[in-house]
């Protein structure tokens, strides 16, 4: 069974190859004639007034962290997905009430509006 | 351990054995990236023809070498690093956002069984593995130090991973009836007498829905590609790559564009399977490869025909969307899924031979 990752390593390690391959005959072919205006970043044709890794918005922060929540959720749906017939009616239940233990947190996160972009 | 050691060994000891691995899968690909450059020739021919225009229709006949044209084009120029990025994590991001859109198709199957590899967790790859993509964007974005690539990734970040869990819901939800993670199973699964009644997007109409337009969302196409939407932040992520750096971005979302139509073709639509399966009409309802290519290429065109067809969506739409809408219907057919499985509504597991 484990012969069946084989190929999947091979992929990563090809297709990370390719990349680098990709990469390379860019920086090969390519001229290389920086200067300091072609080094800036680019800001509308002004200097930058600031260093561009800022402040952020708290939401972005809030939403990665719901995905966390959401996202383990779905790994725990996983197995029971895949077991669900051996498993039977219980397997069932117990779904009902993860998935309604899942929906409070939901509608508590709604309320308290951790959802809204205005 | 000493299984994965002798197994190895046993590889490196046999270089024809390696050599010839390695020939098959370049063998997908080239094939692969030889697709892309002609789903981006059909983008732009397709949306020029929507707009009343002729598209590409110079370099080669009709057209055709024009992706390719743009390819060396791109290779011959310079790749310009920002003067304050981190010249390190600018290289590997066009990496990392590359490896897992070519590394997924690992185990797409093109018929029963017919994959690089016929891992029994294939799913789970799958989905660790369309994952993945967006760390490439967020580090562009970070990388790049520069405030529109910042804005991008920022914005890249919060929207894919919203939709990565809409996604993922589709996924449990076809696992629930098909009680395997193996991809060859799933479509086994969908084998039956009813033809294309038979496959899961019936059953599943709103997962099907819900995993392709998240699968438009998590490729940050229009109508939700606000993170390089250029009227607003210029190019997003990626506005400070060039060259060839650039054209990497640029085949990791097509890539990931085709593989998210062939996904919904094998998960929802009965990949290999023919519509007229059970019938008895000979070749027609014969299973095939070409069935599959067949509906994934109306799954991609209909990536094209959004593009032409539908405005961008403001961010905040896109975000409620996502959580307010597709989440919840999500957890609810998940549990539907649940009851039509349990009551018989849908035959589970492998299916008979159509």
């Amino acid at each position: 069974m484990l012969a069946e990752y084989w190929p999947i390593l091979l992929f990563l390690v090809i297709a990370t190859g390719l990349g680098l391959v990709l990469l390379a005959v860019g920086t090969v072919l390519g001229p290389k004639r920086p200067d300091a205006q072609k080094r800036s970043a680019y800001e509308c044709g002004f200097e930058a007034f600031e260093d561009a890794r800022m402040k952020f918005d708290v939401r972005y922060y809030l939403i990665a962290i719901l995905f966390i929540i959401f996202d383990l959720e779905i790994a725990f749906l996983f197995p029971w997905a895949v077991v669900f017939k051996q498993i039977g009616i219980i397997a069932l239940i117990e779904m009902g009430l993860f998935l309604a233990l899942l929906v409070v947190g939901f509608v508590y996160v709604w309320k308290k509006g951790a959802l809204e972009w205005e | 351990m000493d299984s994965v050691i002798a197994l190895f060994n046993s590889f490196v000891n046999d270089w024809p054995n390696l050599s010839l691995a390695i020939g098959l899968i370049l063998l997908p690909l080239l094939p692969l990236i030889i697709s892309v450059a002609m789903y981006v020739w059909w983008e732009r021919k397709v949306i020029g023809w929507m707009h009343v225009r002729m598209g590409p229709n110079q370099v080669g006949p009709l057209g055709l070498a024009q992706a390719f044209a743009d390819v060396f084009k791109l290779l011959f120029k310079e790749i310009t690093v920002p003067e304050k990025a981190s010249t390190f994590l600018f290289y590997l991001a066009p990496l990392i956002a590359l490896v897992p859109a070519m590394a997924a198709w690992a185990v797409v199957p093109i018929g029963d069984k017919m994959a690089w590899s016929n891992a029994n967790a294939g799913l789970l790859y799958l989905l660790a593995m369309t994952s993945l993509g967006v760390y490439g964007i967020v580090l562009a974005g970070w990388a790049s130090n520069s405030k529109y690539a910042f804005l991008g990734a920022m914005r890249a970040a919060a929207q894919v991973v919203s939709y990565e869990i809409a996604m993922g819901m589709a996924i449990v939800s076809v696992l629930i009836l098909t009680g395997s993670l193996n991809l060859s199973d799933v479509v086994q699964a969908q084998a039956g007498s009813k033809g294309f009644l038979e496959w899961y997007w019936l059953p599943l109409l709103p997962m099907f829905v819900i995993y392709f337009i998240s699968g438009v969302a998590e490729t940050n196409r229009a109508p939700f590609d606000v993170t390089e939407g250029e009227s607003e932040i210029v190019a997003g992520f990626h506005v400070e790559y060039s060259g060839s750096a650039f054209a990497i971005f640029f085949l990791a979302e097509y890539a990931n564009m085709i593989l998210v139509a062939f996904l919904s073709s094998v998960l929802f639509l009965g990949g290999w399977l023919s519509p007229l399966q059970g019938w008895g009409l000979g070749i027609l309802s014969a299973p095939g490869w070409w069935w599959l290519f067949a509906k994934a290429f109306v799954m991609a065109f209909l990536f094209l025909w959004f593009r032409a067809t539908f405005p961008r969506y403001r961010y905040d739409q896109i975000m409620r969307l996502g959580w307010k809408v597709f989440i919840p219907i999500t957890i609810a057919w998940t549990f539907v899924a649940g009851c039509l499985a349990f009551f018989g509504g849908v035959t589970i597991g492998p299916g008979g031979t159509p």
